[in-house]
């Protein structure tokens, strides 16, 4: 298939030639929300409804043979392309999904009456009000620990919040608010020095840098398919050997079983013990699909051009008066999120006039409440980039938020 | 619809100069409203001289269209009384609703009409009247 032409990527997404009725042209910057899907995915899933769609494991009939096979195929390249076995890695529909399930499936099992459950202020609502209520729960200790006011975090601070009561330590590898990139494998080894196990949100690491969860030595990984080019409605939870086996499930009913009787169910083995019903089976497939295309265009190349955009938009904005531009001004550690605020206009109004020019972006508190309430600000406007962006992209950007300035002031 | 209509020169006018903003000295009702979409927020205070309101203001944080639509709002019904309030805060939501209106006593207010055509925004222009209808139903005889 012909999944890419390098000289020109953003032919491979048939979504950023739109033009709308009133001429503008799209210019997509809602990149961390969702990304666009390349004509491959959207090809693959054409194909698997045209040709292979069956329920997968149950039919003895040819269609159900390909399409569990072509479901198993998606497992193993997916899982692969997080570094991990396809037996660690269940399919859910996202990482909200995901998060819910290691609450359930090992939070509910594991965590105890004062326990520590530790998060960052900065984490998005997925990430931080599953374990808020969990330790209510149990009443266990929700520990929110403080970032910088640049979204970074100062591993000594954090290394101060960890004891040896501390259960789970769940943080987001890039914020979703400001991109910024935590030092995940020092986070990690903190945790496990008190014997704490982590969780790691990917919903933003995941699609812009190359992720390996044996290296990262996580105990639990979860992401979205629709941030990196797949299909909404499908993502991952990678669950590392020892924790699968302190799991219990969560959900029950078709395909998780191994032998039911009137008292008692024998469950599968992982990862079918896991995932009850019917899965998106054309979800991962095509999320395999566009695994395949993240590879080809490669997820170095990838994290490098959202870094050039990024400079070239700081470049640009920095130093305008009024115009405040959020999170650490070491790019090494961003990946391609612009945060910011025009003094005197409201972040929904900026949304609205670039929107006029066609420009995409997304303005609010992020499902970041505690963090927007940390910092002292409501919300901020956000650009967000991903490898398809041209500097034309950041041009049309930066030009919208001048004419914005000038209207409000 | 181009920027210019949206955001036209009364709702501007409005965003910078808010009319009927902070607080009052007395008042009979105080109101607290969020939209939790966005996380705008609004506080009305309203103070009644019989049946009439014969004080509004209101403050909170929200985009130039919540802004605005408050500060028109305010203005509207000062000095009228609570039933045609009520009236008023009807016309407006369906206005705002369904893209039009004929109704002259909205006034400025008609200025909200293009607000329809942004699914997502029209719950800004709404916020403050949803805010009065719920004062004036805490006080309601
Ligand atoms: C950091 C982070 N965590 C979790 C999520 C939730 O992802 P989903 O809505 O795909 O479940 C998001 C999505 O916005 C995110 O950015």
């Amino acid at each position: 298939m012909n999944c890419l032409p390098k000289s020109d990527i953003r032919e491979s997404f048939p979504i950023l030639s739109t033009v709308f009725d009133d001429g503008k042209k799209l210019i997509y910057l809602d990149n961390a929300a969702s990304t666009q899907k390349p004509r491959c995915v959207i090809e693959r899933l054409k194909r698997f409804y045209e040709s292979e769609n069956a329920n997968v494991s149950r039919g003895a009939h040819r269609l159900g043979n390909i399409a569990t096979s072509e479901y198993e195929t998606a497992r193993d390249q997916i899982a692969n392309f997080i570094g991990a076995n396809p037996e660690e890695m269940i399919f859910t529909s996202g990482t909200t999904e995901s998060i819910n399930a290691i609450v359930y499936g090992w939070g509910e099992e594991n965590v105890k009456k004062n326990d520590e459950i530790v998060v960052l202020v900065s984490e998005h609502h997925s990430n931080f009000i599953p374990w808020q209520q969990l330790a209510k729960r149990k009443e266990a200790f929700f520990k929110v620990v403080s970032v910088r006011r640049d979204g970074t975090l100062d591993l000594n601070e954090f290394k101060k919040a960890i004891t040896n009561r501390t259960k789970v330590v769940a943080i987001a590898q890039v914020t979703n608010t400001f991109g910024v990139i935590h030092p995940i494998d020092e986070i990690v080894e903190i945790a496990h020095s008190k014997g704490a196990i982590t969780v790691v949100d990917g919903a933003q690491s995941v699609p812009h840098i190359l992720t390996n969860v044996k290296e990262m030595n996580a105990d639990f990984l979860a992401f979205s398919g629709h941030k990196m080019l797949g299909p909404m409605g499908i993502g991952g939870l990678y669950i590392s050997k020892k924790r699968i086996g302190e799991m219990r499930p969560f959900f029950f009913g078709g395909g998780m079983i191994d032998r039911v009787y009137n008292d008692r169910t024998k469950f599968a083995n992982p990862p079918q013990k896991y995932e009850a019903g019917t899965p998106n089976v054309a979800g991962a497939i095509g999320l395999a699909e566009a695994v395949k295309f993240l590879k080809k265009v490669g997820m170095a190349e990838i994290l490098d051009h959202e870094r050039q955009l990024l400079e070239y938009s700081y470049h640009k904005l920095d130093g305008i008066n009024g115009l405040a531009l959020y999170g650490t001004r070491d790019l090494e550690k961003r990946v391609g999120v612009l945060s910011f605020n025009i003094e005197g206009v409201h972040p929904h109004d900026v949304a609205t006039i670039l929107d006029f020019q066609g420009v995409a972006i997304r303005s609010g508190h992020h499902c970041a409440q505690p963090f927007m309430r940390y910092l002292g600000i409501h919300y901020t406007a956000r650009a967000s980039f991903y490898f398809y962006n041209s500097v034309e992209d950041v041009d049309a950007l930066t030009d919208a938020i001048k004419d914005v300035k000038e209207r409000f002031s | 619809m181009e920027i210019s209509e949206l955001y036209a020169d009364i709702i501007m006018d409005h965003q910078r100069n808010p009319r009927n903003y902070g607080t009052l000295e007395e008042k009979d009702v105080e109101v607290h409203t969020t939209n939790s979409s966005c996380g705008d927020e609004i506080f009305l205070e309203i103070k009644f001289d019989g049946d009439k309101i014969s004080q509004i203001a209101f403050h909170g944080h929200g985009c130039a269209i919540s802004k605005s639509s408050a500060s028109i709002m305010t203005e509207l019904v000062k000095g009228i009384s609570k039933q045609k309030a009520l009236e008023l805060s009807k016309k407006f939501v369906e206005m705002v609703k369904i893209g039009k209106t004929q109704e002259r006593e909205l006034k400025d207010a008609v200025v909200f009409q293009g607000v329809s055509q942004y699914p997502l925004r029209t719950k800004c222009a709404t916020l403050s009247w949803h805010a009065l209808e719920e004062a004036l139903k805490r006080t309601a005889v």
